[in-house]
């Protein structure tokens, strides 16, 4: 499946759903949720139900490990890249110049007769269920924690500089802090905001189109997760081929 | 104590080594590059790669990480190697045995050196590697094991000069699995990252295997020519028939490594893996073609070749020049393995603007210096290694 699919599936109203093939529609019908979409780098690879994109690889089908399970999920066509979100982990975490714990991509699609449309992609580690960084890093610098599952550099003083973890993140989430002399990434702000009583990150606090959404996944009254349960919604995550099982949802609501 | 050194450093028989103005001189040269290297090294620690190396957040390995492998994949091959003699019994490869394992541990050495000044908070290993043991992390397990690799490597020699066979046998059975197990853990630390789709898959730690033994045998005989022509000695039957014999299995190690290289560009290029693809037509018609065609593939492999099929290893003049070129051929694999894996970022073909289709990465000038720093050093130690070792003889056993 291709952008063009995406695209068309995209502009199916709801009275045209007959369109989406048998064994999707089957698979959809039987877990009850919205459709949702798999966005892999220009292709889609599956149209899998909101749960089961969450679940990938998690022990249970439609349970989520952890509580709270922090989840970001972003409303990629509000964003208009005015980066407050990045000024202001920028100020909350101390970030230095050279490096970032988010950043905001912009993509292009070309339409008819010259146009083209412009998103903007903010993108942040994704706090994955399967963190290929925590498996190689030989000190357990870091690590995925228990209760809440942010994944974070939670005993730098371990970490030797080897950078093995930014050569397995998917999402190049991560760099070398030169003055903690560790590498550094985001923790939704565990550190400095929630850990403190905050009830969301810098980022989602600074936004003022309300793209970034913080919030618990596991709590059925929390706002991601009636985000992600919506219906009429089209769910993506970043680069599901590497198996990391993703907690940042990109949805066109 | 001295009775101990003298079991180990051997006082008469051997070969002497030539004292000329020109070898001394080359030795202080070789030592003068070492230490700008191990300055170089230690700055760049002091001051933090990112003033100081061409390393990135997308390119967060450079070419000191390439010159680590070429370094351990050589001193594996060299252990491989040695085993087939003194602890599989292969008379052949019996000559060559004892300068193979000194080498060995003069090649793990160089690699650990030049490693020391790529990870960049280095000194928090002695600790984080036994506090914060992870057993799932390759890297771990791969530093480790070439830690013991090392340890008993020094053992076997010492068991080797001492003339106590046995025990040697014994430990260089010991080396040869756990370098093996090294050597595969190094290969998995690329093949098992899953979001980097030139390195993934099962491939990487067979290839590291492989290549190790093709590097040990190309890296021997170059060695002891090098050796026999810097002292000015004449070369033993026994030695050239050895030399003959590694030869032979350095043409069947470089035929797998040809069969490997193929059947890898013809996988990469028939599908379309993201990011595979991609990396490898940025090598083979890309940014990457001059250090894959001139590099990998004729001095790497066919020139090899060549020459050694064509003198059937029995020149020893064109057997140095074959492995010179290899060796220098077999640098450029490793370094297009490392940098290429990294360079095709996360998010290609999303429709990104002002986004890089290809990351890019140029070795600065401390990295060359350690580079060369690290080289000098191995040198300087072969040579210091043929002096003290008197031509690393080997006694009927």
């Amino acid at each position: 499946m291709n952008d063009k699919d995406v695209q068309r599936r995209e502009e199916l109203g709801p009275d045209r759903r007959q369109e989406i093939s048998s064994l999707e529609r089957r698979a959809l019908l039987k877990l009850g949720f919205a459709i949702s979409g798999v966005f892999l780098g220009g292709s889609v690879l599956s149209l899998v139900s909101v749960r089961k994109a969450d679940a990938a690889g998690a022990p249970v089908i439609g349970g989520y490990p952890y509580n709270p399970h922090y989840t970001m999920v972003i409303r990629e066509r509000h964003c208009i890249d005015c980066e407050l979100c990045k000024e202001a982990c920028v100020k909350t975490n101390g970030v230095p110049a050279y490096g970032y714990r988010t950043t905001i991509l912009e993509k292009r699609r070309a339409l008819e007769e010259g146009k083209f449309e412009t998103t903007f992609m903010p993108v942040l580690c994704n706090h994955c269920n399967n963190p290929p960084c925590v498996r190689v890093c030989p000190t357990t610098a870091t690590w995925k924690d228990k209760t809440t599952g942010i994944v974070g550099i939670y005993r730098p003083s371990l970490c030797i500089g080897c950078k093995t973890c930014m050569t397995a993140c998917p999402y190049n989430a991560r760099y070398f802090n030169e003055e903690r002399r560790a590498i550094d990434k985001c923790d939704f702000c565990f550190a400095s905001r929630l850990s403190k009583g905050e009830k969301t990150t810098a980022c989602a606090a600074a936004c003022p189109a309300d793209v970034r959404v913080f919030g618990n996944l596991a709590d059925h009254g929390d706002r991601v997760y009636r985000l992600l349960h919506a219906p009429e919604t089209l769910i993506w995550v970043l680069r599901p081929e590497t198996g990391a099982v993703p907690n940042v949802f990109y949805v066109n609501t | 104590m001295n009775t101990h050194l003298a079991g180990i450093f051997p006082r008469s028989g051997g070969l002497e080594a030539r004292r000329s103005t020109t070898l001394t001189l080359t030795m202080a040269l070789l030592a003068l590059l070492a230490v700008a290297g191990i300055v170089a090294g230690i700055h760049s620690l002091v001051a933090g790669h990112e003033h100081t190396f061409g390393v990135s957040r997308g390119v967060p390995w450079g070419i000191l990480i390439a010159t680590y492998v070429f370094f351990v994949v050589i001193s594996t091959g060299l252990c491989i190697v040695s085993s087939i003699g003194h602890v599989f019994g292969f008379k052949e490869f019996m000559p060559i045995a004892k300068r193979a394992v000194f080498l060995s541990i003069v090649n793990i050495s160089t690699g650990f050196l030049v490693i020391a000044f790529e990870i960049e908070s280095s000194w928090r290993m002695v600790v984080g590697n036994v506090v914060g043991a992870n057993l799932t992390s390759n890297i771990w397990w791969m530093g480790t094991l070439y830690g013991f690799y090392l340890v008993l490597m020094v053992v076997e020699f010492v068991m080797l000069q001492k003339g106590r066979h046995g025990l040697a046998s014994a430990c260089g059975l010991a080396v040869l699995l756990t370098g093996i197990a090294a050597n595969s853990n190094l290969g998995a630390v690329f093949g098992l990252l899953n979001g980097q789709w030139f390195w993934q898959g099962p491939y990487m730690p067979i290839y590291f295997v492989t290549s190790a033994a093709t590097s040990g045998a190309v890296a021997i005989i170059f060695y002891t020519v090098l050796a026999y022509k810097v002292n000015g000695w004449q070369m033993s039957e026994a030695m050239k028939q050895s030399l003959g014999s590694v030869a032979r299995l350095a043409v069947l190690m470089l035929a797998i490594i040809v069969f490997f290289t193929f059947w890898r560009t013809v996988a990469g290029v028939t599908g379309s893996a993201p990011g595979r693809h991609e990396a490898l037509l940025a090598l083979l018609n890309g940014p990457y073609r001059f250090n894959f065609w001139a590099g990998e593939v004729l001095l790497g492999l066919v020139l090899p070749l060549v020459l050694l099929l064509a003198t059937r290893g029995r020149n020893i003049n064109v057997l140095f020049v074959a492995t010179l070129i290899a060796m220098v051929g077999m640098f450029f694999m490793r370094y297009d393995l490392v940098i290429l894996g990294q360079l095709v970022p996360p998010y290609h073909g999303m429709g990104l603007v002002d986004y890089p289709e290809f990351y890019s990465y140029s070795p600065t000038l401390h990295e060359q210096l350690v580079v060369v720093g690290g080289a000098a050093f191995c040198g300087l130690f072969f040579l210091l290694g043929e002096r003290f070792f008197r031509g690393h003889l080997v006694d009927s056993h």
